[in-house]
Parts: C-alpha cells; sequence; structure tokens
C-alpha cells in the first residue's frame, strides 16, 4: 500500500470528490495564495476559478454561502483558514447549518462540509485554539477530527458524501503525518471509533494529534512492560464510545487526552461517559492530560509548558496505574 | 435612482393616490387586493389567538407593510427563491402558501408548514421555493447568496429575493453578502424593509446613513429607493431588479419604505412612538391606497371588494379550525432522527435512543 502524508491523503480526497459536478471548494487563499498549508495547491489551474473559489476574508459569508449553496442541490466543501476564524462564522454554523434540518421540520438538508484546522507553533493566544468542544456541542452538527492519513482521505470522503453538515478538523502539526492509504476509493463511516493500539493494561482514549503523542507515550512504557491500549475516537459528534468502554472493561483505567482546556473540554464528556458505563469496572480516578487553562503564550518555552507532550501523557498514566 | 421622500409625511389626509396605469388586467389588480387582505386579516386573527394563549412565543407582525411583499413577490417567478426574516407572514402568503399549514404552524401542530417545529419566525416550504423565515437578525442574507450561487453554477436562471429589515443593515452580514454578490454578480435581489425602527430604536438613532439604499454605492450595486406602501411601485421596482439580476448584471438593493401598524412583536408596549404618529402614517395604508384606486378606477365595486373580504373571512376561520383539529408533533421529532437527514446510531446511544 502507497505510504503518503496527511496533506496528500487529503488532496486525493477533495481530487476525487471534484469529479462530483456538484462539489467546489470556497475559502480564503485557496487558490491564488496556493493554499495556505498546501491542501488545495494547484486546484484552482486544474479546476478553475468556478470551482476553486477564492473568497474575500469573511467568514460568516464564506459559511453562509456554502450553507445556502448546499440547500439547493450543491456539496460545497468551505474552507476556514484555521479553526480561531471559525468564530466569526459560529453563527452560520450553529443558528443555521445545525438547525435547518430538524427547525423547518426536516425540508431542507445542508450537506456542506466546512473544513478547519487545530494547531500551534509560537502562534500565541488567539491563533492556536481548538474550539473541538464548541462545534461538538451543537445537535445537528456532525464533527469529525481524524488522526491518520487513511482515516483523513476516507472520513472527508464519508463527510462530502453525508446529507448533514459536517465539521472535519485538521491539525496544523500533522499535514506532514504519513501512513498507508490505498490507491482505491473508499470511504471510513462517520461515527465509528477505532482501536489504534492493542494493549492490556490502561487505555488511553483520544483523537487527532493526540493519538500519535499517545503512540510515542505507549512506546516509552512498553520498555517498562506496560501496555497501552489506544482508543482513536475519530467521531465527536455523535461520540461512539463503544470501543473505548470496551477497552476499559478489559483494562479498567483510563487517561482520557485532548488538546483543548480541560474545564468543560471534550475530556470532560468523554471521562463523564466512561464513569457513567464503566463505573462497575472502575480501578482508579481517571486522568486527564489537556493544555493548561490560559491564552497561549508566545514564549517557546512556556509554550511547551502550556501544550500536551508526551512526558506529560506518559506520567498521567504512570500515576493512574499506580 | 428613485426617491421618494414624501413617505408617510402625509399631513394633509388625503390618501396618497397610488400611481396607476401599471398595465395590469382588473383581475391582476383585485388580487394583489385580495393578497393583502388576506395578510391583513390573517394576521389580526393571529393576534387574537395570541391573546388567548393558542399562539406562544414571538408574534412579529407584518400589518401595514403588506404591499411591500405583494408586490416584490410578484415579480418572481416559481422557480425563483425567497429568504426572509422573522417577520414572515406577509412573505408565505404573498408566495401562496397555505395559510391552514400557516396557521397550523402558528398552533405548533404537525400539519403546519414546518411541522409545528419552527413556529411564527419560522415558516418555510422548498415546494415553494420559500426557504424560511430566519430569526437571527440578517444572518440570512450570505444564505441567500449561497442559493444564488447554486443558481448561477447549475447554469439556472432562477433569481434570489431576500427580504430584510432597516436594522439589518449595519451588522456585518448585510456588507459580507453585498459584496459576494456584487463581486460574483449573482442574482440576488435585497429587499430592505424600512419601516423606520429597528425594534423600538429610530432609524436616525441605529444608522449612519439612512437612506438604505446609499450603502450599496460603496459595492457599486444598483439600488432604488421606492415606496413600500405602493403596491405598484414596489412591483415595477422589483421587476426592473429581477430583470437586471436574471440577464447576470449582478445583485440589486431595492429600500422599501414603509411602516409597520403593530408593535415589534405582541409584547411591545411601543414606548418609543405615539399614538398620533402612528395615527399619521395610517393615512399612508397600503390597502386603504390600493382600495380607493380600484374604486375609483372603476376596476372593482364596493360589493365585490366586499365579498372578496368576507370570503377571506371565511377562509381564516377555516385556518383556525383546520389548527385547532390537527395533531401535535410527535415524539419522533425530538429523537435524532429529527435532527438529522442521516442520523448515525451510535453505542451508547444518545437519550438511549
Ligand atoms: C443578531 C440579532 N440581534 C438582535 C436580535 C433581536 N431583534 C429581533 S428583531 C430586532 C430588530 C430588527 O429590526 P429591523 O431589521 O429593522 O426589522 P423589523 O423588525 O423592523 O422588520 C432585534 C433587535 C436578533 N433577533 N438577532
Ligand atoms: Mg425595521
Amino acid at each position: 500500500m502507497p505510504i503518503m502524508t496527511v496533506r496528500e491523503a487529503l488532496r486525493q480526497a477533495l481530487h476525487e470528490a471534484m469529479q462530483d459536478e456538484r462539489v467546489f471548494i470556497i475559502g480564503e487563499d485557496i487558490g491564488h495564495y496556493g493554499s495556505t498549508y498546501g491542501v488545495t495547491a494547484g486546484f484552482l489551474e486544474q479546476y478553475g476559478p468556478e470551482r476553486i473559489r477564492d473568497a474575500p476574508i469573511a467568514e460568516s459569508g464564506i459559511v453562509g454561502i456554502a450553507i445556502g449553496a448546499a440547500m439547493v442541490g450543491m456539496r460545497p466543501i468551505a474552507e476556514i483558514m484555521s479553526v480561531n476564524f471559525s468564530l466569526l462564522a459560529f453563527d452560520m454554523l450553529f443558528n443555521h447549518a445545525a438547525k435547518i434540518y430538524a427547525m423547518f421540520g426536516g425540508q431542507m438538508t445542508v450537506p456542506m462540509v466546512l473544513r478547519t484546522t487545530n494547531g500551534w507553533t509560537q502562534l500565541s493566544a488567539t491563533h492556536s485554539q481548538s474550539f473541538d468542544v464548541y462545534f461538538a456541542h451543537m445537535p445537528g452538527l456532525k464533527v469529525v477530527a481524524p488522526a491518520t492519513p487513511y482515516d483523513m482521505k476516507g472520513m472527508l470522503k464519508a463527510a462530502i458524501e453525508d446529507p448533514d453538515p459536517v465539521v472535519f478538523i485538521e491539525h496544523t502539526l500533522m499535514y506532514t503525518v504519513k501512513g498507508e492509504v490505498p490507491e482505491e476509493r473508499y470511504t471510513v463511516p462517520l461515527g465509528k471509533a477505532r482501536l489504534a493500539r492493542e494493549g492490556r493494561d490502561i487505555t488511553v482514549v483520544t483523537y487527532s494529534r493526540m493519538v500519535h503523542l499517545s503512540q510515542q507515550a505507549a512506546n516509552i512504557l512498553a520498555r517498562d512492560g506496560i501496555e497501552v491500549e489506544i482508543v482513536d475516537l475519530r467521531t465527536l459528534r455523535p461520540l461512539d464510545m463503544s470501543v473505548a468502554l470496551e477497552s476499559f472493561k478489559k483494562t479498567n483505567r483510563a487517561v482520557v487526552v485532548t488538546e483543548d482546556w480541560q474545564s468543560f473540554g471534550t475530556s470532560a464528556e468523554i471521562a463523564a461517559r466512561l464513569y457513567e458505563y464503566g463505573f462497575d469496572y472502575l480501578d482508579a480516578p481517571i486522568a486527564r492530560v489537556n493544555f493548561r487553562e490560559v491564552p497561549m503564550p508566545y514564549s517557546k518555552n512556556l509554550e511547551l509548558q502550556t501544550v500536551v507532550t508526551v512526558d506529560r501523557i506518559v506520567e498521567a498514566i504512570r500515576k493512574t496505574l499506580s | 435612482m428613485a426617491h421618494h421622500d414624501d413617505h408617510g409625511h402625509n399631513s394633509s389626509g388625503a390618501l396618497p393616490a397610488l400611481s396607476s396605469n401599471s398595465g395590469l388586467d382588473a383581475a391582476t389588480l383585485i388580487d394583489y387586493y385580495r393578497q393583502m387582505t388576506l395578510i391583513r386579516r390573517f394576521e389580526e386573527k393571529c393576534q387574537e389567538m395570541y391573546t388567548k394563549a393558542r399562539i406562544g412565543g414571538f408574534l412579529h407582525l407584518y400589518i401595514g407593510e403588506e404591499a411591500t411583499a405583494v408586490g416584490a413577490i410578484s415579480a418572481l417567478r416559481p422557480d425563483d427563491h425567497i429568504f426572509t426574516h422573522y417577520r414572515d407572514h406577509g412573505h408565505a402568503i404573498a408566495r401562496g402558501l397555505d395559510i391552514n399549514a400557516l396557521m397550523a404552524e402558528l398552533f405548533g401542530k404537525v400539519t403546519g408548514c414546518s411541522k409545528g417545529l419552527g413556529g411564527s419566525m419560522h415558516f418555510a416550504d422548498v415546494r415553494k421555493n420559500f426557504w424560511g423565515g430566519y430569526a437571527i437578525v440578517g444572518s440570512h442574507l450570505p444564505l441567500a447568496v449561497g442559493v444564488a450561487l447554486g443558481m448561477k453554477m447549475q447554469h439556472r436562471d432562477s433569481v434570489v429575493m431576500v427580504f430584510f429589515g432597516d436594522g439589518a443593515t449595519n451588522g456585518g452580514e448585510f456588507y459580507e453578502s453585498l459584496n459576494f454578490a456584487q463581486l460574483w454578480k449573482l442574482p440576488v435581489i435585497f429587499v430592505c424593509e424600512n419601516n423606520l425602527y429597528a425594534m423600538g430604536t429610530p432609524l436616525e438613532v441605529h444608522s449612519s446613513v439612512t437612506e438604505i439604499y446609499r450603502k450599496a454605492c460603496a459595492f457599486d450595486m444598483k439600488a432604488e429607493r421606492v415606496d413600500g406602501n405602493d403596491v405598484l411601485v414596489m412591483r415595477e421596482a422589483a421587476l426592473r431588479a429581477v430583470e437586471h439580476a436574471r440577464s447576470g448584471k449582478g445583485p440589486v438593493l431595492l429600500e422599501a419604505m414603509t411602516y409597520r401598524f403593530r408593535g415589534h412583536s405582541a409584547q411591545d408596549t411601543q414606548k418609543y412612538r405615539s399614538k398620533e404618529d402612528i395615527e399619521r402614517y395610517r393615512r399612508n395604508d397600503p390597502i386603504a391606497r390600493l382600495r380607493a384606486l380600484l374604486l375609483n378606477e372603476g376596476i372593482a365595486t364596493e360589493q365585490q371588494l366586499r365579498d372578496i373580504d368576507r370570503i377571506i373571512d371565511d377562509q381564516v376561520e377555516a385556518s383556525v379550525r383546520f389548527a385547532d383539529e390537527s395533531p401535535e408533533p410527535g415524539r419522533e421529532w425530538i429523537m435524532q432522527a429529527g435532527v438529522y437527514a442521516a442520523p448515525i446510531a451510535v453505542d451508547p446511544p444518545i437519550h438511549g435512543e
């Protein structure tokens, strides 16, 4: 099977999707600039400005237009350059994309995808955020955040084919992550978690980039004979906890690793569900590893103390096992 | 750009005459009277039902503004599209939505146009390309632009008409939408219903430019201010705008000068204007003006119009009976299947479904 990066996998998914005449991409600097993270580089030349729509810096307009176009049979993919700017489009997402199907009694669908990206690297307070929990909180949206090139391609394809609005969350520090991606066309269904690593001692429940950091932590712990099982949730709404619960019932201990602020964050929901449905299997309090709860500092040293690191995951696992 | 400064400031007491010689036949003119009267009587009944607590939530009446919706929508084809705001009863009726389904919606019944899930602010009927009333001020404008983009990309010549208030022209979405629509030459007719107030805030208190149509000049967009209480003037302006948009020349902003006779919503105590103010504007009642035209020009007789009024009263009564007798929406609407076109079952399930 060919090995490729997350970026290349996403590009393949988009190229395949563009074969459907209804699909078009709208976003800032996706065409003339050559794409902020290189995902749509060359698309303008290949598909033309009608379908690769360089948009003004107007996030609300971009998402609103995607919603309207979706309502009349198009399959728009709106790209929000980074998730930080999605705040300007929250009204569109929350009050329209998420509600139009239910609020009008199922008359209309909004088959759009919003692609955006989390991430940080000395970009400081306003450019280093994660709003996974805001998206995932909203009934009516489907929210996915895959970790591997295989899932990136398969789930982006599934998201584009889905009749409901899907928020597709990438990560700036993952575009160069490599993995196997088959040549043939395939989709990976939304709403299905997967086992990313088998182990009998403890369960790490996580998603997106934290899957890779958790793997590194597991490799370190493996040297001490500790077997870590890793569950990659892949989709945040709806949240499939079946794989995590099955694992938890075996290991009886869990660490939840998410790259966002802890209070009321995604890890709170995940841990709550483990307690709710796995209480009888609990041998130790569930630990959480997240961002420190501060606006992201610029200073490299402080930034590295704020984000989730492999060391912090290792430490949390050891503590939960002790 | 047409500009009617005299809007509503008619102190002589005489009904301002409608511009006639529209070239329309008697049946059409009488039908506009019928539509406008239907909107008014329907809404008077809504107010009554609201007072009796048969209707809940917010109720924003369109009474006084009927000519704007009827005139503007008369310029559209069935395959054209409409978006509107929460003050949406008039547009829905002018588009020909069944008033039984509208009253049922207000009563929260499953026979409602939105299955009883939307209420007064969210009337919709996709079969009529009536894409709904939206209750976040100004936020439906980008959606309308998106539909226009869809039409263009599908090489269809349908246009999109989007209604909103004067208050909506101060928010970012208004400017984003005008820019997108003009930049991409999309077939959108932006209809601003300037009723001189955003809730209780007067126009000159909320907008640096009170001639709203001039806001279009920043985008080099064609714009017109018209008497929105003259159904025929409104129609002609809309026809010009539709023709412009349909021929690929891009969007148009129409500013329809009008006035609402009732409060912003049923709860409004109207501290911001006097009874005298309202009475003065009543002389500019769009229905009375059309009625006068029909009678003065011998297009219809008193008796004919009274017959129409009576039929409308019966229809409105029937809509209340229909709504009354209709069932409420079932529990399936609060399951995940009511929220998603393609719900995904997960384990453990949401709410144990
Ligand atoms: C974004 C937003 N802010 C505030 C409100 C509350 N609100 C509802 S209608 C309204 C006034 C709108 O006035 P205008 O646009 O002139 O329309 P009109 O009601 O006069 O038809 C306000 C402030 C809202 N629904 N949405
Ligand atoms: Mg107003």
